[in-house]
């Protein structure tokens, strides 16, 4: 009886906040039209959220690109397979794990910082200032933030996927014995000949990390400001943003590969 | 005119305001004291609709806040000033910026304009000098003068003062109960305040009230509360209290 209860009223907790989050997205999809006077906040977080996870994410970016060459130059090897390795590495890497590991590092760094920021207004009663000012806190701290994470996170995650596609093309050329010409030669191609552009892969890819901006800032500002009760609440805010951050970006990863790959 | 009437407020659990009922005419400074934690705070965000009665009535003006949709609450705020317990400053901008702000985001003034309009505040509260610091670095008694200049900025009808001098030392705080007296007499500003201390009360208030258990225990004058044996009028009001 008690664990139902407890089911239950976990499960109409999740749907709360869900429900907040999203209707937070909406409500800064309206203030859309106002950005040109928000553009000074844009620029300012565009700066911090590359600032905060540059570093990071090209270092995590040179070994996630390692470790793909490595996983797969393992099996290829038994099959005397090697010389696709640059191909595999290129396109997987832009499909999935230069979008997720940027997420990943965004989520933590500057989604945390967002909650811990937003929630320390909250609890500091500035939220409150602002509303009583008659300012939006939607549209003069949401909107800047989720814009700009909208903007830096593909743009940090072209950046991994060209350092990770570097980091796998030591590991091929060290460990697998593939030239470095040939990693090269299927890399490029693979990324430039297709019928458009770009491949499929770097479309989905970019689409991929977009919404995952938008959906680890939209998450971080939604924590902060339901924050409530001080230093502690601030605490439990950035908690639920990285993890909110992080089950949604499994999550949406899956889905968006999925809806491109196996349903069209 | 403010009008509470019956107000019931439930909060984490608790109820804090149980039937309080308030009013302030035009022009008049009423002020509310009360032990620590018997929602004082509370009332004064009822008042700008930061909170929604359980039960009774907000009026100002004669207009029902808990029933304003969005468009009417920000127009009733921009008649108001609310000055934060504790400032509540944003953190980021310069406390000049931050006095700045409500006029930056609202009014169709010039940069010069506001700039002159900031300094001029600024330095009714004595802060003049400090416009180019930021909220980390200045002490709590400056941030809540920079907070009652922002409060001020927008010249409005009513302010809302929550404990406009903790934490100050007596020289300034003298200078900031003859600015709140000031404020009424020559814009005829109404104000509730919400204070611990006599020397505020009675240097700048009009009406007293006592909040206890919820409601108010005593109102009256300033001369009638200080005059009263009720004990806690006694305690808030009586010589030796401060
Ligand atoms: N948002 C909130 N959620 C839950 N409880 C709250 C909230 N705001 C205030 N309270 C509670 O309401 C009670 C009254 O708070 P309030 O801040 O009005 O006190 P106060 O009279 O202003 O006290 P002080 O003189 O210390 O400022 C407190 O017990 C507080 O914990
Ligand atoms: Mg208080």
């Amino acid at each position: 009886m008690n664990l139902a209860a407890g089911t239950i009223r976990f499960l109409a907790e999740r749907t709360g906040s869900a429900g907040y989050v999203v209707n937070l997205l909406v409500r800064t999809a309206l203030c859309l039209p106002r950005i040109p006077r928000r553009l000074r906040f844009l620029l300012d977080n565009c700066f911090n959220a590359g600032v905060r996870a540059l570093p990071v994410t090209l270092v995590v970016a040179a070994f996630a690109g390692a470790i793909l060459a490595m996983q797969t130059g393992i099996e290829l090897r038994r099959f005397g397979n090697t010389n696709v390795l640059g191909t595999i590495t290129a396109l997987s890497m832009c499909r999935e794990m230069g979008p997720f590991i940027t997420a990943v590092i965004l989520a933590a760094t500057v989604g945390s910082s967002i909650a811990a920021e937003i929630g320390t207004m909250k609890v500091s009663e500035e939220i409150d200032a602002l509303e009583v000012m008659s300012i939006d806190p939607v549209d003069y701290l949401v909107l800047p933030r989720v814009l700009a994470l909208a903007l830096m996170c593909p743009l940090l995650t072209v950046l991994s996927n060209l350092i990770g596609i570097y980091g796998g093309s030591i590991i091929a050329e060290q460990n697998l014995g593939v030239s470095p010409d040939l990693y090269w030669v299927g890399a490029i191609e693979s990324l430039t000949s297709s019928g458009t552009l770009l491949p499929k892969e770097v479309y989905v890819g970019l689409l991929k990390s977009l919404i995952f901006g938008v959906a680890i800032a939209t998450v971080s500002c939604a924590a902060g400001l339901k924050a409530r009760g001080g230093a502690l609440g601030v605490g439990l805010a950035v908690q639920t943003a990285v993890r909110n951050s992080v089950l949604l970006i499994i999550v949406l990863g899956f889905v968006i590969t999925w809806f491109f790959y196996f349903l069209t | 005119m403010i009008e509470l009437k019956n107000l019931h407020k439930r909060l984490g659990g608790r109820d804090i305001l149980k039937g309080l009922s308030v009013k302030v005419p035009k022009g008049m400074n009423f002020v509310l004291m009360g032990p620590s934690g018997t929602g004082k705070s509370v009332t004064l965000k009822h008042v700008i609709g930061i909170f929604k009665p359980d039960l009774g009535s907000v009026h100002v003006d004669g207009q029902d806040v808990p029933a304003m949709d969005r468009k009417q609450l920000m127009a009733l705020r921009k008649r108001m000033g609310y000055l934060f317990q504790n400032g509540a400053l944003i953190n980021w901008l310069s406390v000049a910026d931050n006095v700045a702000l409500p006029l930056k985001e609202h009014s169709q003034l010039s940069r010069s304009e506001v700039d002159d309009r900031v300094h001029e505040v600024l330095k009714l509260v004595g802060m003049d000098h400090a416009g180019k610091q930021e909220p980390p670095e200045i002490s709590g008694g400056m941030k809540l003068r920079a907070g009652l200049a922002r409060a001020l900025v927008t010249n409005p009808e009513y302010v809302l003062y929550d404990e406009p001098n903790a934490g100050l030392d007596p020289i300034i705080s003298e200078q900031i109960h003859e600015l709140i007296g000031e404020v009424r007499d020559r814009l005829s500003v109404t104000g509730l305040i919400v204070t611990h201390s006599r020397a505020c009360a009675t240097q700048c208030g009009d009406r007293i009230g006592i909040l206890e258990a919820g409601k108010l225990a005593v109102e009256g004058s300033v001369d009638e509360i200080t005059a009263s044996d009720h004990p806690l009028a006694r305690a808030f009001m009586g010589q030796g209290s401060d």
